[in-house]
């Protein structure tokens, strides 16, 4: 699915260009395009390698452990391919716990390290296990409880209560998660049965 | 009310920084080596992340600049009316699941252009908000595992971006009306 997006996103820009005479354009949108690539890269490992290396602290004192086993029965019924008190429950934990609060900087390296454990569970290493589908489904939908970004540009802005979205905020973010877990439970469900 | 949040988010982070190392040299970790040792993991992960971000960067930018974006934009107008959905909001809609940063700056344009306590305005806040950038999530986070089939995750992430959409406008206009 991947490869048809990637594919259609650049053939159909290409075709599109050549039409309206910007065929320049394009070759420059390349380039331009593979270098916002590098930066926001750079950008991500200075904030990788801070939590990361938080995270091994966390992880060596046993705080992981303590946070898998305190929330280990939400975990159960999200993941129920995942044993007791593997590694990977305190990730998950971590980086649900940093979307709520709108960490959005803090939960990629823990989603990552996540990512990692659940790739070490997964008996075909080039396809997505189910449980990795729903840890990605919980962080595309994520429930917000603070948009601190939103807020910080309402302000900039003048609103008169610029905290005033974090309840429509919540409510939706909330309805999209809902949605999100049962499309995830219904193709898990399809997948299974494919795959028996 | 603001102020509650605004301090929460503030303080957030350097209790978790605190609380962490604090607990961890309680527990007799070698706090020092121990975050370096995770840092150095940080390295390696953006390095193979590199290669996805870059592909994914060109097709988005071509896309974008090349005109097609509008051009689809054209397309499904018709349906947007009928659904009654504003259709100033329809390139956030549409960008919010390809960048992240593109979606920002075109949320903050809209609250710039016509104010944060606007319906457009409270509606732009909320959809950056209750959304995500679901294709760089996944070529972020598989990436960095070498996952090259994603099976169904792509359909969940898209088809919540939707719902979350559709809520947006539905709770905004049921909230601010």
């Amino acid at each position: 699915m991947l490869n048809i997006i990637w594919l259609a996103l650049i053939v159909v820009s290409i075709v599109v260009a050549a039409i309206n005479g910007k065929i320049n354009v394009v070759n420059q949108a390349a380039f331009e395009g593979a270098k916002t690539g590098v930066t926001v890269c750079f950008g991500l490992l200075s904030i990788l390698a801070f939590w990361m290396g938080l995270m091994r602290i966390a992880e060596r004192s046993g705080l992981l452990e303590l946070l898998a086993r305190v929330l280990s029965p939400i975990i159960r019924l999200l993941f129920p391919d995942v044993p007791n008190g593997h590694p990977a429950i305190g990730y998950i934990l971590s980086n649900m716990s940093a979307n709520l609060l709108g960490l959005g900087n803090a939960a990629t390296p823990m989603g990552l390290k996540a990512m990692e454990e659940l790739q070490k569970l997964n008996p075909n290493k080039h396809v997505a296990s189910p449980a990795m589908c729903t840890l990605l489904a919980i962080n595309t939908a994520s429930i917000t409880i603070i948009p601190t970004t939103m807020i910080a540009i309402r302000m900039q802005y003048g609103s008169a209560s610029p905290v005033e979205i974090v309840g429509t905020t919540l409510l939706s973010s909330f309805g999209a998660t809902i949605v999100a877990l049962l499309l995830d439970r219904w193709y898990r469900y399809r997948h299974a049965k494919r795959h028996r | 009310m603001y102020q509650w949040v605004s301090l929460l988010s503030l303080w957030a982070i350097p209790v978790t920084i605190s609380f962490v190392l604090l607990y961890g040299w309680r527990k007799q970790v070698p706090v020092y080596e121990a975050f370096v040792d995770g840092a150095k993991g940080g390295l390696t992960t953006t390095i193979r992340i590199l290669p996805h971000l870059i592909a994914m960067m060109v097709a988005v930018t071509m896309f974008r600049e090349s005109g097609a974006l509008e051009l689809l934009l054209g397309l499904i107008r018709p349906l947007l009316d009928a659904l009654h959905f504003p259709e100033e909001l329809v390139p956030l809609a549409l960008l919010r699941p390809l960048t992240g940063t593109g979606s920002l700056a075109i949320a903050t344009d809209l609250i710039a252009q016509y104010g944060p306590d606007s319906f457009l305005g409270r509606l732009a806040a909320t959809m950056q908000g209750s959304t995500d950038t679901t294709l760089y999530v996944l070529t972020v986070y598989f990436g960095a595992v070498g996952i090259r089939n994603s099976a169904y995750a792509l359909k969940v992430g898209l088809w919540s971006d939707l719902a979350g959409v559709i809520f947006s406008l539905l709770v905004v206009s049921y909230v601010f009306s």
